[in-house]
């Protein structure tokens, strides 16, 4: 088991010409990662990597039908097309690594994945990994490790900081995904809370959450209402950010008063989720909890 | 990207939207015309970027165009709440008898459009969502639909308008929605709409934020950008990193705003106080990471410049490289503690050492050693 991608997953890249769309298939496919088609308009015949380019995403549907699973590489202003195009093509899973996404093509985008049914990860995302069995994303994969801690994170660098306490605990990660730094995003943390309770491999829940939005309240919220089925660590990051100022996410602004670490933090611990009060104590909460 | 007040209203205008007459002036003489236009009494309200701007004086009143053009005097070249004024709104006084909140804005949460309104305008919505969040009300809206007109007349129940006020709000409610769609805008905010003696609706104020994001396909707003931002701020954005002033003096460079933060907060909790929030981003190149650490290098206040990457996309040699320049274009003698892990760790642990400076692998360690600095000095 695992969530989103796992052993089975057959994946499409989208950009798969450009510079960081060619590199993070070399690696995807040296991680072991089932990449199987390449999509860049005008771009058809070539190969990358091993890997043939198609023109458009239904051609490479056709030729490869096993693709349930696409990554996107497209640059911000041709970004949304891309998603159309792998929604309207019947691909199950989309992860958008693109940041700077205009807001008003993701508002549409993430509305119209999620009512055709779609799993969309991200914009603005580091992409998903299950340990030794794939990896769909830039994360580095030597930070990870196969194991039962399913990790949800709104960044990047911090998950990787916060999985390597994990490892040196003792532990390995089930599923490590980013939802993404933006405003809007595809999957929120109570999509990937959702599918981690459903996945007999993960035991334990990592919220990796930072200032800015509601996602972290809703989450409290919706295990407040359902009551703690597996056990949950959040990490909060932003103790210190001052309001009113955007803190390098575009998510990550304190405003009209909601957000700010403070109403975070009760939030979590008033719905019975343990919060950490620093990167290294969620390795040492776990070995409590699942010892 | 936030609008001046005589911007949003000229756009509003052109959709339809009753807003005061008026014209913006960034001399005294030119507000002595626009009044004289005019002829009526006006409000000569300060152009500036914050908020509460009645309450530390940016907004006066003339009964005449010379009484403008003193007024104006006063306003131009002042700042309000650390920001300097250099145009002033004049426009006509309005007689109002009720003020109203109505905006247009993004909730993360549902990811959709939400339109809110408020009997109780004419506060800060902040404040509003403080003392009065049950007077704040919200209507979702579908970002494929657009605004209907049910929305304007449940609009109007909220404010206790009559039906005779049906047209009148899906005028007003559905041009914002175009402003919204056509600017890429991420709020539209009438604060307040008023309601005047003689029973008409007006937008007093108005706030537009366009996306940032989105500037690109907005080439008029394209040139104003980064008007908003300090000057090290600016240099941030023409580089590819973020970069926020706080108060402190330990100066904090990460990449990933999540670690960024992360790092800060631990600072704080061990005792010491972070100067900034700079993250290079992904991928950094030493140049960008030069002109960043250069920042903190020439800042007065930062004491010592406390570096934490993890890399992935970032590599640890490019960082090194960066740093070490920086250090040299600089002379600068502060201070640095290094920590690093991750992608061509070891080249960048060889470069920094080359140059004598400490790299560390354990966070809390680095942390520790950056606090103790920044208290010796």
């Amino acid at each position: 088991m695992a969530i989103i991608v796992d052993e089975k997953t057959r994946v499409l890249v989208q950009g798969i010409t450009g510079r960081e769309g060619s590199f993070h298939t070399k690696l995807m496919l040296e991680y072991g990662t089932r990449v199987v088609a390449g999509v860049t308009p005008g771009k058809e015949g070539q190969v990358v990597h091993g890997v043939p380019v198609y023109n458009t995403v239904w051609k490479a549907v056709e030729r490869h039908p096993g693709i349930n699973t696409s990554i996107l590489f497209v640059p911000a202003p041709y970004a949304a097309d891309a998603v159309y195009e792998a929604v309207d093509a019947g691909i199950e899973n989309i992860v958008v690594i693109t940041e700077g996404i205009p807001l008003w093509d993701e508002l549409l985008f993430v509305n119209y994945a999620r009512r055709n049914k779609r799993i969309l990860v991200g914009p603005n995302t580091p992409g998903v990994i299950s340990p030794g069995k794939s990896k769909v994303g830039i994360l580095p994969s030597h930070v990870f490790k196969q194991g039962c801690v399913g990790v949800v994170s709104r960044s990047g660098t911090l998950t990787y900081e916060i999985s390597r306490y994990i490892n040196m605990a003792g532990f390995g990660e089930s599923t490590v995904i980013g939802i993404g730094g933006d405003p809007v995003t595809g999957l929120d943390f109570i999509d990937v809370y959702k599918m981690f309770l459903n996945d007999p491999e993960t035991k334990a829940i990592i919220v990796i959450g930072e200032i800015g939005g509601d996602a972290e309240e809703r989450l409290a919220a919706y295990i407040k209402k359902h009551g703690v089925e597996k056990p949950v660590i959040a990490y909060i990051a932003g103790m210190t950010a001052p309001s009113g100022k955007r803190m390098g996410h575009a998510g990550a602004i304190i405003s009209m008063g909601v957000g700010d670490w403070a109403s975070k933090k009760k939030a979590f611990e008033d719905s019975g989720v343990a919060v950490a009060d620093a990167p290294w104590a969620v390795g040492r909460m776990l070995k409590e909890i699942l010892v | 990207m936030k609008l001046f007040e005589y911007e949003a209203k000229d756009i509003v205008r052109n959709y339809g939207i009753p807003v005061p007459r008026g014209r913006v002036a960034c001399s005294p003489s030119e507000a002595y015309s626009v009044a004289e236009e005019l002829g009526c009494s006006v409000a000569v309200k300060s152009q500036v970027l914050v908020g509460r701007r009645g309450l530390a004086g940016g907004i006066r009143f003339a009964d005449n165009p010379e009484e403008a053009k003193r007024v104006a005097g006063e306003l131009i070249g002042s700042s309000i709440r650390g920001v300097r004024v250099d145009c002033v709104l004049v426009e006509e006084k309005m007689c109002i008898s009720r003020e109203y909140y109505l905006s247009l804005t993004v909730d993360r949460g549902i990811r959709k459009p939400v339109l809110l309104v408020s009997p109780l305008g004419g506060v800060e919505v902040e404040e509003l969502v403080k003392e009065h969040p049950e007077a704040l009300m919200k209507i979702e809206v579908d970002p494929w639909e657009g605004v209907k007109p049910f929305m304007a007349r449940w609009v109007c129940g909220k404010l206790g308008l009559s039906k005779d006020y049906w047209k009148t709000m899906w005028g007003i409610v559905s041009g914002m929605w175009r402003v919204m769609r056509d600017l890429d805008a991420e709020l539209v905010e009438f604060n307040p709409l008023a309601m005047t003696c003689d029973g008409g609706l007006v937008a007093l104020d108005a706030k537009i934020i366009v996306d940032d994001n989105s500037l690109y396909r907005h080439r008029d707003f394209l040139e104003k950008a980064g008007r908003e931002y300090s000057e090290l701020e600016a240099v941030a954005k023409r580089y590819g990193f973020s970069y926020v002033e706080l108060d402190g003096n330990i100066g904090v460079m990460c990449n990933g705003a999540g670690l960024t933060m992360a790092t800060m907060d631990i600072v704080k909790q061990f005792g010491g106080r972070p100067a900034n929030f700079l993250d290079i981003g992904g991928g950094a190149s030493r140049e960008r990471v030069k002109e960043a650490m250069k920042i903190l290098l020439k800042h007065p206040r930062v004491k010592v410049v406390l570096v934490n990457i993890f890399g992935g996309i970032t590599r640890c040699d490019e960082v090194a490289n960066g740093v070490v320049e920086a250090i040299r274009e600089t002379g600068a003698e502060k201070p640095i503690v290094v920590r690093m892990l991750g992608t061509n760790e070891e080249e960048g642990r060889r470069i920094l050492m080359e140059n004598n400076i400490p790299m560390y692998t354990g966070l809390e360690e680095a942390i520790s050693k950056a606090i103790e600095l920044a208290g010796e000095v």
